[in-house]
């Protein structure tokens, strides 16, 4: 049986791991690369590299860093931030990542999923969605969270599956930063009407979230980073706890 | 006596290099078990090598054509040291695949299929157990059962030269064996430990 992902991200700026509230107040959480090793050793399913800043500085993703993390680890590797064309995504790919994450880009120029799925194939293109509930409505955000769309978070997660996404990576602005839990119903909604993985993310700080997120949340897999990186959950005992819930889980 | 004294020189692992993107991960798994590896096109070096590896990331039609491009449509089938296919090198290896009806190498038997389900999502990613029905050198210090991790759409149906099963939907070929050719769905390059095992088996043990 397929199992659900625990998926550790290592937020990155400058080259260290750092993690602040609600995209702001970044904190140093170390070195990349050793987490990186670190994580795949204690029982991460995967791993997500998030450039934090490349959006905002214009930015490339640090190939040379990914490159790095990619010799020390012997799971799936994924990375995001600043990848607006085929080039960037073959360099990323070359550099050893298995796996890209678009975000403010996709939503610049749509086509894009379409061109690099083509190119490189869904299975390693995933849309990551940022998403903050204003005004009645679940809309998407760009540039790490801080710039509004006129884009509704629903209908963008079906548009980018038809376009060739593999996987969305729902971050729910609300819920990130808080350790009160995922958005489990926006999940829930958004897995529900997709046929391609939805991997949660936003909000997790405690085992029992990640219980509820993918049991009434319907999430694929479940993406945390200052709990992982403080030490406050050990991926191990997490995924025990998982499967002794009764959830399929690699152990 | 000249092709068996090239043959003990090159102890070598050659990855087949066409279209088929992210062969990156594959290198980095082999520097981590200390094995020198050439990636290339050229068929003489692809058949002096000791052992084959035939990655794979993309799609069948695509691939299929560049291959053709090259020859290697033409050579790989004829390859008679051993040879590890991974993940759409897999459904390379075998008569065809649904994936824009692309005819393929056909060394297996095997009509590859797209997935079709209404309750499960497609592709099927992430970590799921390989039973493995067959005990050779390959799976040596492999539990029966073992997650691997996999990402595809497109599958091989259960046959004569099933090696190894796996779970999604119904189930699927997770690993096919024939003579000298093993092919395995997942990414054994990414797959922990037990997939960085098969490699190591690959290179070492075959």
């Amino acid at each position: 049986m397929l199992t659900k992902r625990i998926i550790p991200c290592l937020d990155i700026k400058e080259g260290r791991t750092v993690k602040g509230t609600n995209f702001v107040d970044l904190r140093d959480a170390g070195d990349p690369v050793e987490l990186g090793a670190l994580y795949a050793q204690e029982g991460a399913d995967e791993l997500v590299f998030l450039d934090i800043i490349a959006t905002v500085d214009n930015r490339k993703t640090l190939v040379d860093l990914v490159r790095e993390v990619a010799r020390n680890v012997n799971i799936p590797f994924t990375v995001g931030g600043g990848i607006s064309s085929v080039s960037d995504v073959s360099a990323l790919l070359n550099a050893g990542a298995d796996k890209v994450s678009i975000n403010s880009s996709a939503v610049r120029n749509p086509n894009l999923v379409d061109e690099l799925s083509l190119h490189f194939g869904s299975q390693c293109i995933i849309v990551a969605i940022d998403t903050r509930f204003v005004e009645g409505n679940h809309w998407v955000h760009t540039h790490g969270g801080r710039k509004i769309t006129e884009i509704q978070t629903i209908p963008w997660a079906k548009e980018v599956q038809e376009r060739g996404a593999g996987e969305i990576l729902l971050t729910s602005m609300d819920a990130d930063g808080t350790k009160n839990g995922f958005a489990n119903e926006l999940t829930a909604a958004i897995s529900g009407s997709l046929s391609i993985p939805v991997i949660a993310s936003g909000g997790a700080g405690s085992m029992e979230h990640f219980y509820e997120v993918f049991t009434e949340g319907k999430a694929d897999a479940g993406l945390a980073a200052s709990i992982f990186h403080f030490k406050e959950i050990e991926i191990m005992d997490l995924k025990k706890y998982l499967s002794d819930k009764g959830l399929p889980i690699r152990l | 006596m000249q092709s068996i004294l090239h043959n003990f020189m090159s102890k070598e692992v050659a990855i087949i290099k066409y279209n088929a993107g992210n062969v990156a991960s594959v290198m980095y798994a082999l520097d981590r078990i200390g094995v020198k590896y050439i990636w290339t096109d050229d068929a003489s070096q692809l058949n002096s090598a000791e052992k084959i590896i035939f990655p794979g990331v993309g799609e069948a039609s695509t691939a299929m054509n560049h291959l053709k491009e090259t020859g290697l449509d033409l050579l790989i089938p004829t390859l008679k040291q051993p040879v590890l296919a991974t993940c759409i090198g897999m459904q390379l290896l075998c008569k065809s695949s649904e994936e824009n009806n692309a005819t393929c190498l056909g060394v297996f038997d095997v009509e590859v299929k797209r997935f079709q389900s209404k309750t499960h999502k497609i592709p099927h990613v992430g970590w799921n157990k390989v039973n493995f029905l067959e005990q050779n050198a390959l799976t040596e210090g492999l539990k029966p059962s073992e997650f691997m991790y996999f990402v595809h759409s497109y599958f091989a149906p259960v046959g004569p030269y099933t090696m190894a099963t796996c779970d999604y939907i119904h189930d699927f070929s997770a690993m096919l064996h024939k003579d000298n050719f093993y092919a395995a769905q997942f990414h054994t390059e990414i797959s922990g430990l037990a997939g960085q095992t098969l490699l190591n088996n690959f290179v070492h043990s075959i």
